[in-house]
């Protein structure tokens, strides 16, 4: 007995570290998209849910901001620019000693000027003389920053860099790209099973055969007939039709191989039996077979739905780059490119393009799973 | 365009096909022919609307793009002159495709394996444990993400400080507690391939997980309860009854996960564009569609070469596809 309970604790923590290490890296960049960007180049994902110390540069306002009152000129501010919840607890004014005061202490700069730094950033900067200079000074602080987070970074994304945008356009080129596939592949897997007709079986072996063949081998011919046509008609080469029948090409076989797995499940009697009713391919297809293939369409439609979202080499290969075709994950990797230190813009980036997807995933996981598994027993 | 201007295009879109199906086929039904000639027309002619659109379709891009890639894999730079055997002379030579070859071989053996076995462990853990369903949902979930979303995640994990600063990446925050130091991971030759590969595997782990799950139901409990009365360990159930039931989902999963990998691009292509020697086939094949204007010969020959790794899958599924048809 107590042999059985070790193997079982051994077994949660071996399946714990698993846990651990996978969840990490999609937590800590949903973590880093939430953090305000100066402190997230700075310091590590995992340090902001605690109160951390950092030491920070700041300078004070210049002569705009002084006031006289009575003998003195004073500039008063906060050196946050406003309450930002962290709390100074040392502070300096020049760059050898960052630490010299108390909060609360005045310290001269070297021109013989004073300056009270409070808790929350609050300073009063005091001169005989009237300030003169348009800068302020610099003011080093130690503080300790409370775990803070903020949506600024996707309010950045979503309409600064135009992720919004390309949002919408992958919704627009995923769409059709699932849809059109399951409506023409659902007539050929019904023609595949229940019809006769001559070079059936070939073409049965053919879509085995299409499954498996990497779609780097059309990529080419494709994109020399879409620029023939584009110059024959003097149309755009690059569109969204274009890129849907595009992925309607790479989705045809799988997406006719599970539908035709599917249809092949289907009891024949029911078809005989309609077919003895008066009732034509057409009738039996609309009135008996989707129906009955619901759950089947749910499950391929996802799976052919993610495919397209996530893609990057066709979005590269048929679509144009300029902000109203531009996919979601050929943006970011466009911003991989130019933004490459950026990480604010870039983890918040990455996690938009997520949403969908996890929303799928989370909300029709069942459905996700059984076409995966349905697609890989035969497959 | 705006929101409404790309709805509509969506919409027409798909109508014109739905539209396609129901004419056609409402059409056929109007002129309603019943002699039995005519029947056996009217069938003919249905079958050619159920199959036509798809046939076109897998016609226009499946079937004549692979001749038409291997016909243009001996001739020149435009397409225009044949060449021969010249390309495949180029490839050879060429010091990026050697990389790549040993790369691809690299990815093939390192990344199938791997998340065949991660799989098999983590869903014979998951299924003995009362929050292993919940495991194994978070283990999955990187199945749902795109590549390149996969790869800013792991960017954002392998990112480099120098020594002297907080780093930020987790993957050298860990180096540095444990007293190493901080290495730019992605840009170390030979070692930068194994760290893109884990991304792979990060992801396809997961596919192998809830495929397993499911084939390990079919295992009849029988087996294994007397097998444990029988007094036989964990681990000698595991490698004695589990993995041999298993073999032929362990085969399918592995061939899955090599389809995958053969045609990995995307992860190469956001995390170092093929730099520091980690180009691989695909990577090298869109740099040739595109650079100097494109070299549709060289780009056949890479793309050829991917179809040489799939054609020992494509021949196994169709012999197995042969022999379901005889039952």
């Amino acid at each position: 007995m107590k042999k059985i309970r070790l193997s079982s604790l051994f077994s949660q923590l071996l399946l714990l570290i698993f846990v651990i290490a996978w969840i990490a890296p999609t937590f800590g960049l949903f973590i880093s998209s939430l953090r305000d960007k100066d402190v997230l180049a700075i310091s590590g994902w995992w340090t902001s849910f605690t109160t951390t110390e950092v030491n920070e540069i700041y300078r004070t306002e210049g002569k705009d901001a002084q006031v006289k009152e009575g003998d003195y000129y004073f500039i008063k501010s906060n050196l946050f620019g406003e309450d930002k919840g962290k709390e100074i607890f040392r502070f300096g004014v020049t760059s050898k000693n960052i630490d010299e005061y108390q909060v609360g202490e005045s310290a001269l700069f070297k021109d013989g000027t004073e300056i009270t730094v409070l808790e929350n950033g609050d300073y009063i900067w005091k001169s005989q003389e009237e300030f003169k200079k348009k800068k302020g000074k610099r003011v080093f602080v130690s503080a300790k920053s409370p775990p803070s987070f903020t949506l600024d970074n996707y309010k950045e994304v979503l309409f600064k860099e135009g992720l919004g945008q390309a949002f919408l356009n992958t919704f627009a080129v995923a769409l059709p790209s699932t849809l059109i596939p399951l409506i023409i592949c659902s007539f050929f897997a019904y023609a595949l099973t229940w019809m006769k007709f001559y070079g059936r079986d070939i073409l049965l072996a053919t879509i085995i055969a299409s499954l498996v063949v990497p779609l780097q081998m059309s990529l080419i011919p494709i994109l020399t007939i879409y620029n023939d046509f584009g110059a024959l008609f003097g149309v755009a080469a690059k569109s969204y039709p274009g890129i849907w029948m595009a992925h309607t090409g790479f989705g045809l076989a799988s997406t006719t191989f599970l539908l035709w797995n599917f249809l092949k499940s289907l009891p024949q009697e029911m078809m005989e039996a309609a077919k003895v009713d008066g009732a034509t391919h057409y009738d039996t297809f609309i009135k008996i077979v989707v129906p009955l293939s619901i759950p089947a369409f749910a499950s391929i439609f996802i799976l052919q739905f993610l495919w397209v979202w996530n893609d990057l080499l066709v979005g590269l290969v048929f679509l144009d780059k300029h902000p109203s075709e531009i996919i979601l994950t050929a943006k970011l990797k466009e911003l991989l490119g130019s933004r490459g230190e950026n990480w604010e813009i870039l983890t918040t980036g990455a996690f938009v393009s997520m949403t969908v997807p996890l929303f799928i995933f989370f909300s029709l996981q069942r459905y996700f799973i059984r076409g995966l598994v349905a697609g890989s027993i035969k497959g | 365009m705006s929101i409404f201007s790309l709805a509509l295009t969506v919409l027409i879109g798909v109508l014109v096909f739905v539209a396609f199906f129901h004419f056609s086929n409402f059409l056929l039904d109007y002129f309603q022919l019943k002699t039995p000639k005519k029947i056996a027309w009217e069938n003919s002619i249905r079958v050619v609307i159920f199959i036509g659109p798809a046939f076109i379709v897998l016609f226009v891009f499946i079937i004549y793009p692979v001749f038409e890639t291997i016909r243009l894999s001996f001739y020149d730079k435009l397409g225009d002159n044949f060449v021969g055997l010249y390309n495949y002379a180029w490839a050879i030579k060429d010091p990026d495709f050697k990389r790549s070859i040993i790369n691809n071989l690299g990815w093939l053996i390192v990344v199938p394996t791997l998340s065949t076995f991660f799989g098999l462990v983590i869903a014979n853990l998951a299924d003995r444990i009362w929050w292993g369903s919940i495991a194994k949902s978070i283990i999955f979930m990187p199945m749902a993400i795109s590549f390149v979303g996969a790869g800013v995640i792991w960017k954002f994990m392998y990112d480099y400080r120098g020594p002297g600063d907080q780093q930020i990446g987790l993957l050298n925050a860990i180096a540095v507690a444990l007293g190493f130091e901080p290495q730019a991971w992605l840009t170390i030759p030979i070692w930068n391939n194994f760290f893109l590969m884990a991304i792979m595997i990060w992801i396809q782990t997961g596919l192998a997980l809830v495929i397993f799950s499911a084939a390990l139901r079919t295992i009849p409990k029988e087996t294994l309860d007397a097998a444990r009365i029988d007094g036989a360990s964990e681990l000698k159930i595991f490698w004695k009854i589990i993995i041999p039931y298993l073999e032929q989902t362990i085969l399918v999963i592995w061939t899955i996960i090599t389809l995958l990998v053969l045609k990995v691009f995307d992860i190469i292509y956001a995390m170092t564009n093929g730099q520091w020697q980690t180009e691989v086939l695909a990577n090298l094949m869109y740099d040739w569609m595109f650079r100097g204007g494109g070299d549709t010969g060289r780009g056949s020959v890479l793309a050829f070469c991917i179809l040489i790794g799939v054609i020992p899958i494509l021949a196994w599924n169709l012999y197995r596809h042969k022999q379901d048809q005889k039952v």
